[in-house]
This record gives structure tokens, sequence and C-alpha cells, in this order.
């Protein structure tokens, strides 16, 4: 093993392995930027108010963060093969109130409710995945016809009902209260749904596999990747994730009314592109992503936090949201023409 | 031969559309008291009035290849500061230019930083989707603005109408329709933007200033917006920063099940005009059969699913019937 590490430096293998490293390390200072700028925000916030870092503020903060986080993975799996899916909020919505209505007055376990939120989720976005896949219709249009759909049955299901956090079992409520060494069970579920997807999309042939499609869907093809299956896949695990968020949605809050998480889609997706994952399909991690949704829910905390009026917030993180996409597109326009002019001058020395 | 071209131009989604349209008209006639008569069309126009409005830049922009998700934020931008603007005493007649300079600066905006930063319209205009909405939140905060004279929402209202049917927001929508289907069907601007949608890179070549075209077709987005702010405020008689929450997903829905090619140059005026319309319709005869709030949004989701599978599935089975016959031969 070690010795395949110290292997190569062919004098021409090296000018390639430099240019390579250079490339690498833009992509890497991408999310290397976002985590930059929210440790900025943690600490200046920090600076203006102590309380903002007590054991209880993080918190707060990690519990916010967490279903988002879980659905920015799913969404950016589906945006990575150049799809989009717009029906994770009324996924959430469904997928909380079908728990909601399996667990309520009842003492069944939290883990029927999590495999029963799965269940509704995948099944979403089976629908959405066959119809886009196999339909070969434009993902946008039929992800917002599937958000109509979806979020009809739940509100003509719920019609008008409320779930009380009295009525869920005690199981299911520690599941969004309860905490290990202080981190919470939320927390540390998002962060192992992360680390399962970020390791399969990086090591794993089918994983690799979206990278291609959403880069070039016609190489894609030519090359013999099952783009059908593995788009109709990446539908079914943003479905899936959804699903689970829905779950832990009623876990964390108890109380479950039909609009849930109406018009988290848009949120999802901000954070996705704050995240660095191009709406185009193709590059972009799902660290990325979940660091973008951690910023924006630091956003939000930070400006409660700050006292900030809470009508600014929106202005506030629209206004941040534009500057992180412009910034990144104006670095990486820089990063390739400098890289262009580099690659140039060595050729010319050879 | 000419029976398969018939065929085919019946084929057409827009002009199934049409005559879907027709066919909802005619079963609400036949099957709803109340559903045919002026009073209630009246009513059931002036109520799709802004969505309508907004739908023509739309599906200009979609029609070249672009879209602007920032369109219902933008209407209560301009509702909320036509609100806080007259509650501090302006003249209505300043409110309007200024409101209408505010819908030209946003669209100016989006169209700067897709047009000129390069980025895709979809993510810009997710950005300034929030970033209107919550400048209307700073400029009104939570309050509601409800004191418009009654000379400016007479306007507005649907017992007050053109040729006793066509209340003045509708007949308005009429007039610019009827500018826009001839700029997009009949000059050579109109088929730059097809040319664009198309293949942006060939039409480029060919001598169209396609960033151009697109930063005047995001400017007129904002503007029309901007302008269906202010008729929905005149209308409900209410100035509100959340006025017209979630309308871009109606405008989108309604335009691309009119047959708009999302992927950009296809589509026809016409088929996006039937596609508010039906989506109009529809809802105001459910809501006349007493079809609840839900099953309606349903019916949207449907009807957006299968604008966009039916004439795939159509063309797919010709195609397979083509090929065994040719495979006959």
């Amino acid at each position: 093993m070690t010795a395949t590490v110290e292997q190569p430096t062919a004098p021409p293998g090296a000018r390639k392995v430099t240019a390579r490293s250079l490339t690498e390390t833009v992509f890497r200072v991408r999310e290397i930027s976002i985590a930059g700028c929210l440790v900025l925000l943690v600490l200046g916030t920090w600076a203006a108010n102590h309380r903002f870092l007590s054991e209880q503020g993080i918190k707060d903060l990690l519990l916010n963060a967490s279903i988002l986080i879980l659905l920015a993975v799913g969404q950016s799996v589906v945006v990575l093969t150049r799809n989009i899916d717009l029906s994770v909020g009324s996924v959430v919505g469904l997928s909380a109130f079908a728990c909601g209505k399996f667990v309520s007055g009842t003492d069944r376990n939290a883990v029927l409710a999590l495999l029963l939120g799965i269940g509704v989720g995948a099944l979403c976005g089976l629908v959405s995945g066959l119809l886009v896949s196999f339909g070969r219709v434009p993902s946008l249009v039929v992800t917002l016809g599937m958000l109509y759909i979806i979020q009809g049955t739940d509100y003509w299901w719920a019609h008008g009902q409320q779930i009380n956090a009295a009525d869920v079992p005690a199981s299911v409520l520690d599941l969004g209260s309860g905490s290990v060494l202080g981190v919470p069970y939320l927390a540390l579920i998002a962060v192992a749904v992360l680390a399962a997807a970020s390791y399969y999309l990086r090591s794993y042939r089918g994983g690799r596999e979206l990278y291609a499609i959403g880069s070039s869907p016609e190489a894609a093809r030519l090359a013999g990747i099952p783009i059908r299956r593995r788009i109709l896949a990446a539908y079914v695990f943003s479905g899936a994730v959804a699903g689970f968020a829905g779950a832990l949605w009623l876990a964390r809050f108890g109380t479950v009314v039909a609009d849930n998480a109406h018009g988290w889609e848009l949120t999802v997706v901000s954070a996705v592109v704050v995240g660095g994952v191009a709406i185009t399909g193709g590059t972009g991690s799902v660290w990325g992503a979940a660091l973008g949704a951690l910023l924006l829910t630091t956003v939000g905390s930070v400006l409660v936090v700050l006292k900030v009026d809470s009508f600014w917030q929106s202005a506030i993180t629209g206004a941040l949201l534009l500057a992180a996409i412009s910034v990144d597109r104006i670095v990486t326009l820089r990063m390739t023409s400098a890289l262009r002019k580099r690659n140039a001058r060595h050729v010319h020395q050879v | 031969m000419s029976t398969k071209s018939d065929l085919s131009r019946f084929l057409r989604w827009d002009v199934a559309v049409g005559i879907l349209l027709v066919a909802v008209f005619a079963t609400g006639a036949g099957t709803t008291e109340g559903f045919a008569t002026t009073g209630n069309l009246s009513f059931a126009l002036n109520d799709i009035a802004e969505v309508a409005i907004i739908a023509l830049p739309m599906t200009l922009l979609v029609v070249a290849g672009e879209i602007d998700l920032s369109v219902a934020s933008m209407l209560g931008l301009a509702s909320a500061v036509s609100g806080k603007l007259w509650e501090s005493g302006w003249a209505f007649e300043t409110i309007v230019p200024v409101v209408l300079a505010i819908g030209v600066v946003g669209g100016l905006l989006n169209g700067w930083l897709v047009t000129r930063v390069g980025l895709p319209s979809l993510a810009v205009t997710i950005g300034t989707l929030t970033l209107y909405r919550g400048l209307a939140s700073v400029a009104l905060g939570s309050n509601a603005v409800t004191d418009f004279p009654e000379t400016y929402a007479r306007w507005t209202s649907d017992t007050n109408t053109v040729l006793g049917f066509l209340p003045y927001p509708f007949a308005l929508f009429i007039v610019l329709a009827a500018v826009t289907g001839v700029v997009l069907h009949a000059t050579g601007f109109g088929r730059s933007l097809f040319a664009t949608g198309a293949q942006e890179e060939a039409a480029y070549f060919s001598g169209i200033r396609v960033k151009r075209i697109k930063l005047l077709l995001f400017v007129l987005t904002g503007l029309l917006s901007a302008f269906a702010g202010i008729v929905f405020t005149l209308r409900y008689g209410s100035a509100r920063a959340d006025n017209g929450q979630g309308f871009e997903m109606l405008v989108i829905a309604s335009v691309l099940l009119g047959g708009v090619d999302f992927d950009g140059g296809k589509g026809t005026l016409g088929g996006a005009i039937a596609g508010v319309l039906l989506i109009g319709l529809l809802k105001n005869l459910l809501i006349l059969n007493d079809v609840a709030n839900e099953v309606q949004v349903i019916v949207t989701g449907l009807l957006l699913v299968a604008s966009v599978l039916t004439p795939r599935v159509i063309a797919a089975a010709l195609e397979r019937r083509h090929r065994r016959a040719a495979a006959a031969v």
C-alpha cells in the first residue's frame, strides 16, 4: 500500500499532478469557504452575545439544522443528476402526519414510526422518479405537480385535524429531544445519513455515475450507464430521506398539522445551492450541501440572537444566497482562466 | 398523408388544452347552476387576473429558456410599498410609477445576475424570491393597509365591467395578451426568442443578441409583476407583505400546462392563456360544486403531470406505430 503512494513522480506526470492538486484544492476550497463563513458568523455573534455559544444555544442550533441537513442531502443527490425535487416539503408534511396518525394514542415503538415515514417518502419518490426517468419529462414540472398532489392528499386526509404532543408516545418524543453526551439524537442521525451518502457518492460506482449523468447525460448514455435506473434511485433516496425527516419532525415537535414544512422545498434548494452543488448538475458534495443548510439555519438564529428585526430575516437570507452563488461563480471563472494560463505556459516550456 | 398531418395538428398539446377548456366550460354550463352566468364568469375571470398578467412575460421567458420564480414576491413587494406610501400620504398617481420602477429594478437585478454574472435563472430567482419577499416585510411589517379609496378600488371590482362582462383588470389583460401574442408569433423578435430557447449558442452565432434579449425579458417580467401587485392590492383592498404568496407556482403551472416546453424553444401564447383559463375555470367550477379546496390542489397537480406526460406518451405511441408500419413495408 505505502509503495503505491510513494510510487509516482516521473517528470511528465509531475506537471499533471500539480495541476490536478490545484484543481482539487479549488474544489476543497468551496467547502472550506462556506465553513469559513460559518465560523466567522458564529464567532462574530458569540463576541456580541456570549449566550449564543452556551450549551443550550448550540443544542438548539443543531436541532434546528438537523432536519434541513437531511433534506439537503437527499436533494443534492437529485440535483447532482441535473434534476430537481420540488416535492420534498410536501413529503415531509405527509409523512409527519402519517406517522402522527400511526402512533397517536398508542404506545407504538419509535422505530416503527421511522420505518413508516421512510416508506411513505420512498413511495412518493418512486412516483416522481418513475415519471422523470421513464416518462422522460422535465423534473421541475413533474415534481411541481407532485408537490400539489401530495400536499392536496395530506390536507384532504388531515382535514384540519391536528396531532398533539400529548397523544404521541414518549419513545417517539424522546427521539426528538434526547441526546448522547450533549449531542442531540437528531444531529447524530443527520451526520450518519450524511456520512453514508457521502461515502456512497465518493466510493461506489453508482455514486460516481450520478456525477457522470449530471456532467454530461449524453456521454453517460454512450458510456453505458443505466441513466434511468440511477435517476430513479436518486428520487427514491430523496423521497425516503424526506419521509424520514417527516417522522423526525413529529419526534421533534410532537404537534403536527397539515401544512408542516410548507414551502420548505425552496429553502432546501437554497441550502444546496449555497453549499456549492451546481443546479446544472455534476458538481458539488453532500458535505457542502449540509454546510449550506447549517449556514442558512445559523443565519436565522444569529438574527434572533442579535435582536435583528425579524422582518429583515428573509431579506438578509436572500441577499446572502445571491452573494454566495455570485462569489462562487466569479471565483470559479477566475480559477478556470488561471489554470488555463498555467497549463498553457507549461506546454509552451515543454 | 394529409390525414396524418391533420391528426398531428389535432394532437398538439395547446390545441388539446383549448378543447379541454371548452369541455370544462360545457360541462360546467350543463351541470352547475349559476356557472354560465355573466356574474359568475366575471368573478372567475377577475379572480385570475394577476396570474394571467404575469403568465404573459413568463411565457416569453420560458420560451427563451429561462424562468423567474421571484414574480409573486415582486407582487408582494409592490403591494407592500403601495400600502406604505399610501399610508404616508402619497397620491396614488405618484405611487403607481414608483412601484412600477421598483419592478423594473427588480427585473434588472434578476437579468443582470443571469446574463452578466452567468448564473442559472432557477438559482438566482430562488434568491430574489426570498429577497423581494423579505424587502416587502421590511417595508410594511405585518401590517395591512386597507383604507384605499373607493375611486381606485372600484376599477378592479368584478361588477364594474367593460361590454357587460369583462372586469377592467381582465380587459387590460386581453389587450396585453394581444400585444404579446403579436410580438411572440409575428415578429422577428418573437422568432429570436424561440431560437434562443432552442439553441442558445446557434442563436448567438446567427447574430441574435441573446443576453440583451434575456435581460429585457426579465425587466418586463419584473414590471408586469409589480403592476399585478397594484391590481391585487386594489382588488382585495388590502396591501400586505404576504400578498400572492405561492403565486409563482400557479403561474408556472399554468404556462407549462398550456404546452410551453420548460426546456425552451417550444410553445404558443394561446396555449399558455388556455392553461391559465383552464386552471381558473376549473377552480371556479369546483368551488361552485362545494368540492373541497384540497381536491382542487390535487386536480391542479394531476393536470400538470398529465400536461407533460400525455404528449410524450402519444408521441411514443405514434412513433412505435410508425416504426411497425415501416417494418411491415
